[in-house]
């Protein structure tokens, strides 16, 4: 919003803040988690009213606990796997962005666009049919199993928000900071290396948070490629029971509590680290 | 249009690029129904998404603890949850709550179908986060002019309707913008409870003539091309909301 040039006492709109920063106090509140707990336990208690000689729901869904568990690791694994690949990837690409040189910048430019708009479920389909099952290193063969691949599909939209992330965090400093380092003599190279990433770094912190958040949630979308992470697990763990429809709710709630748990204390951290952060100009 | 249609054929016939939905006349019709499910998917759950975000909003200013606390929790549960199993939940565990209706078939069908739920869990997804985005808009429209408003005799949902709302609508539309992009890609997200929309036309093609490649640069063309119409619409909304000397 363009500032006015006069001071009035009584303005039609305050500044506008896009930045979704939360009003209600900034602890952790995980009472936010008592719905599903009584989800769980109230669908498993009415369901236990009406069970014969078969174990409880809330029984039968602490047997599988820990499989369920394990399932969540693996989702924890690809997704840092799958960060970490994004990152590296997307700051290639940002940098890229930010190139003098026309065809790189328009490249990356291309790029991000193309993968950041695509679902997230398409590029895992990409990469999962795309890619092969085996590459051939200097004679060396690896295998890529179907988790790996899916680590790379999720990956590819990752790369793409960084490298957004990046321009954005650049294109937010005071283009007196570029003036000032061309004056000290710094060459380009090193103004962005010593000046400019350096101070972007804090910036880009809150959002690259709310995208590994946002990844850790698309990491069960590589169950319906058939990776046997948590919500696989918990599809075949509902088999092995006989699929009997009295489960179904604990079981789907118990997975959502899973990601809750998780997830939640990371959008508040994020917050907590945005308001921190945030530059008042 | 059928010599058209036919050049495709010549085209997988001479460089093995095999587009079948354009030459096959059973495979036309599965994308474009695919299409216009995605379609129609993508935009009733724009309404109700925005629809919640306007509702919810309000409640959140309501003066009882309760409510607002109520919409907070919704907010963090859907916002901090992975909507596949989201959609998962409302499918296989709400789904099987719902009473059964005869359908014409004479045979028995659930009253809402996995479309319904789709467009039921993906609304309240994304109005989860429409909410948030509606009310920092609120939240930049001025006490005075609410005091204003209240001293004029309006009730609290004229001030909502009449002042909040049409002031914060004018702010909220780029970041409304993202959110409802981010939906449609969500879309395919039905895929995994069997609604036939273009992810799972493709699917189904590609499956019967093994070319993935091809099927999978038209999808990501095809998004492509529905966000960019979204994005235009939206920025054609937000070219008729202007009201001259106020924002840019």
């Amino acid at each position: 919003m363009k500032h006015h040039p006069y001071k009035t006492d009584l303005p039609v709109m305050l500044p506008f803040k896009p930045v979704e920063t939360e009003s209600f106090g900034s602890t952790i509140k995980l009472w936010y988690v008592v719905p599903i707990l009584a989800l769980i336990l109230g669908t498993s208690a009415i369901a236990q009213s009406g069970s014969d000689i078969r174990l409880g729901a809330l029984q039968t869904l602490m047997r599988w606990m820990p499989l369920l568990l394990q399932g969540f690791i693996f989702n924890v694994l690809i997704s840092v796997m799958a960060m970490a690949i994004g990152t590296g990837l997307g700051a290639a690409l940002g940098i890229g962005q930010l190139s003098l040189n026309r065809f790189v910048r328009s490249s990356s430019w291309l790029l991000t666009q193309f993968f950041r708009n695509a679902p997230w479920l398409v590029l895992l389909f990409f990469a999962m049919f795309l890619l092969p099952f085996e590459v051939n290193v200097f004679g060396i063969i690896i295998p890529l199993p179907d988790w790996v691949k899916a680590t790379i599909g999720l990956a590819l939209p990752v790369m793409a928000n960084v490298s957004e992330i990046i321009r954005g965090a650049v294109l937010s400093l005071p283009s007196g900071q570029w003036e000032a380092a061309e004056s000290l003599a710094y060459s380009r190279r090193q103004t962005l290396w010593l000046i400019i990433l350096p101070q972007c770094l804090k910036r880009m912190l809150p959002p690259w948070m709310n995208l590994y958040a946002i990844l850790t949630m698309a990491t069960v979308l590589a169950s319906i490629v058939g990776v046997s992470e948590v919500m696989t697990l918990t599809g075949e763990a509902l088999a092995a029971e006989g699929g009997r429809p009295d489960l179904l709710a604990p079981f789907y709630a118990f997975v959502l509590l899973i990601f809750f748990v998780y997830c939640y204390p990371i959008a508040r951290l994020t917050v907590r680290l945005e308001r921190k952060f945030s530059v008042i100009n | 249009m059928e010599a058209f249609y036919e050049w495709f054929r010549i085209l997988y016939e001479d460089t093995g690029i095999n587009l079948p939905f354009m030459y096959d006349e059973y495979d036309r019709g599965r994308i474009l129904n695919g299409l216009w499910a995605t379609i129609k998917l993508s935009a009733i759950c724009v309404l109700f998404s925005v629809i919640i975000g306007m509702v919810g909003a309000w409640l959140q200013g309501s003066p009882w603890k309760t409510t607002r606390r109520i919409v907070n929790v919704y907010i963090q549960l859907f916002r901090n949850t992975p909507p596949l199993v989201q959609l998962y939940f409302f499918y296989f565990a709400v789904g099987i709550l719902i009473p059964r209706v005869e359908n014409d078939w004479g045979g028995t069908s659930p009253l809402i179908d996995s479309f319904g739920w789709a467009v039921i869990s993906l609304s309240f997804f994304a109005g989860a986060f429409n909410v948030e985005i509606f009310r920092s808009g609120i939240e930049a429209v001025p006490k005075s002019t609410i005091e204003a408003a209240k001293a004029l005799g309006f009730s609290r949902l004229q001030i909502y309707k009449d002042i909040t709302l049409p002031l914060a609508l004018r702010v909220v539309i780029p970041s409304l913008n993202n959110n409802l992009v981010n939906l449609v890609k969500t879309t395919t997200l039905a895929y995994a409870i069997a609604v036939p929309e273009l992810l799972y036309e493709s699917n189904q093609i590609w499956s019967d003539n093994v070319n993935v490649t091809e099927m999978m640069l038209f999808l990501l063309v095809a998004y492509f091309v529905l966000v960019g119409i979204l994005v235009w619409a939206m920025n054609f909304w937000d070219r008729s909301l202007k009201i001259p000397g106020f924002g840019q």
